[in-house]
């Protein structure tokens, strides 16, 4: 998302001028999706995008729905209201399309503990319908780009958390997707890992021109340069550049801005669904 | 919201890339397989116990009238070999749901489940990959039955394979489906009571179906009408070289169904998204 402008508490940016190019296409987007469990209302009328090689958190507290989003910007739910594509492809319509342009990152660890770093690569890419010599290849590539390449025989399960973590970034970008989505991908992490993993993922948005839809709660992993999303208790109150969204709530840091929007939604009464 | 799209490769899959990604399916269940040694020392113990124990046991109280296919009086140990046969492939079937459900709560069934190709072929390549892990059982307990004077024509090894598959595919659909339903891996010993025992014992791998209605005509109805007598049937006849139409159509419908079943059920718009993220998730 290239923001322009910061809206808050809900409202809908005017992207339309950035749509309307072709050479802009958003490597995602999200248009008026809502989402409920039974009863409770998860998502409600989620609107935004992400520019390509562009870095866009995604901010909100345990509960705001993150997870819920990625599920369905994954396929992993089916989609109740609204639309979501990727790079213009409707992940409803056409997921194949879709999905082969996503790399994902999941909040629970997906790597299979039994399996060796290299045959965790080889499943995913066979999955991606990449073949043997190829896939090795690409392993070796990926492994080497995130400093496992001596690990490539060991089991999963004798990486460290954070190894862990950059194989799952690696294996995400194994079939050379041009979106990819990380969920809480930190989580759990020492301070040097998390950096580590953040630093690698911001090269790769400038280095090889990848949007990244990076969801966490954590304040200090957002800079003000980065595309903003804050969802709170399945709304989003805004999204923009951060810097212009700590302005135009009066705030000096991203951590005040976040608590005096998600102030200001409950006193206007805009989330109780 | 512009229609234009970015197409970077070619639309759709090539055939390579769908035998590629069977090719990886059954590739990794066959390493997981490796990987669980206790697994196939298991699978192979447990009708190995009712071989050589339970029949052992039984032989002089049931006496097997001549039945087809068998063309003469039968040893006990003959009769339910057949049914331990499917036995092998019905918990087999079980253990693949079992992991499918350790998958989803684990989150490696994410890694399955976003991949582009279609979501019906993907559990297809499952259920085979699932339905080979079987065939190398089943193989082995016959190796190991013929020491036991469970000699079956040696035609009998070829013929029983496509029955094998067939009933491989039937018994994986339908834990593929129960997996699809339960929402916890504590549950799933609730499969063990209330799946795998009564479609063992309601059949006819321990006891010729005349046998069961002598005793009881509404338990022999119950039996006709599980699709665990016509695999075990079907298994029967092929293994001594004939062929049981009734049960190939009961299992090869059955399976088509269960197939069926389990596809919709893990359709995204009908059955995850009804459940929530993962505990923990946000």
């Amino acid at each position: 998302m290239t923001a322009t402008d910061a809206p808050i508490a809900g409202q809908t940016p005017p992207d339309s001028r950035r749509r309307s190019d072709p050479a802009e296409i958003p490597a995602l987007s999200i248009d008026g999706v809502s989402h409920s469990y039974g009863a409770r209302r998860a998502l409600i009328d989620i609107d935004f995008s992400v520019a390509p090689a562009s870095f866009t958190a995604l901010l909100g507290l345990n509960g705001a729905g993150k997870s819920t989003l990625f599920s369905l910007v994954t396929r992993l739910f089916g989609i109740q209201a609204g639309r979501i594509s990727i790079f213009g492809h409707d992940i409803g319509l056409a997921p194949g399309e879709a999905l082969r342009l996503l790399g994902v990152v999941f909040q629970p660890r997906t790597l299979d503990l039994d399996l060796s770093v290299t045959q965790n690569l080889l499943y995913h890419a066979a999955l991606h319908g990449i073949d043997r010599r190829e896939a090795r290849l690409r392993a070796g590539e990926v492994l080497a780009r995130i400093g496992l390449a001596d690990r490539a025989g060991s089991k999963v399960r004798d990486l460290s958390g954070g190894q862990m973590r950059r194989l799952e970034i690696a294996r995400a970008l194994l079939h050379r997707p041009r979106l990819l989505l990380l969920d809480e991908a930190t989580v759990g992490l020492d301070v040097k890992a998390r950096a580590d993993i953040l630093g690698h993922v911001r090269r790769l948005v400038t280095e090889q021109g990848i949007g990244v839809l990076w969801a966490t709660h954590l304040f200090d992993e957002i800079v003000p340069s980065d595309d903003l999303v804050v969802l709170h208790q399945g709304r989003v109150l805004a999204h923009g550049q951060v810097a212009r969204i700590i302005a135009d709530t009066g705030a000096q840091d991203i951590n005040t801005s976040f608590t005096r929007l998600t102030e200001a939604a409950a006193d206007c009464g805009s989330l109780s669904p | 919201m512009s229609s234009t799209v970015i197409k970077d490769q070619p639309a759709g899959f090539s055939l390579a890339q769908y035998v590629t990604c069977l090719n990886g399916i059954v590739w990794r269940e066959g390493l997981r397989f490796l990987h669980q040694r206790e697994r196939f020392v298991s699978a192979l113990v447990r009708p190995l116990v009712w071989l050589f124990i339970f029949a052992a046991g039984f032989r002089q109280v049931l006496g097997i009238s001549i039945i087809p296919p068998y063309e003469t009086y039968i040893l006990y140990e003959v009769y339910i070999a057949p049914g331990l046969i499917a036995m092998i492939q019905l918990f087999n079937g079980m253990q693949s749901s079992l992991s499918m459900v350790y998958d989803r709560e684990m989150g490696n069934m994410r890694t399955l489940l976003v991949s582009p190709l279609p979501r019906w072929y993907l559990l297809s390549c499952k259920l085979l990959a699932g339905t080979a892990v079987s065939l190398l059982q089943v193989y082995a307990f016959l190796l190991i039955a013929w020491f036991w004077d469970i000699e079956p024509p040696p035609i009998g090894y070829l013929t029983v394979l496509p029955a094998l598959v067939l009933s491989g595919l039937m018994l994986g659909a339908l834990g593929m489906l129960i997996s699809s339903g339960i929402t916890q891996l504590e549950n799933f010993a609730g499969v063990m009571n209330f799946v795998i025992f009564p479609m063992f014992f309601a059949s006819s791998a321990l006891y010729p179906l005349w046998r069961v209605q002598e005793g009881s005509p509404m338990l022999y109805y119950v039996c006709l009408l599980n699709p665990f007598t016509h695999a075990v049937e079907l298994i029967r006849f092929a293994l001594y070289g004939q062929m049981n139409w009734i049960s190939l159509a009961v299992v090869g419908g059955c399976t088509a169904a269960f197939m069926i079943g389990a596809v919709f059920a893990y359709d995204p718009s009908r059955g995850l998204s009804r459940r929530g993220p993962a505990g923990g998730e946000t």
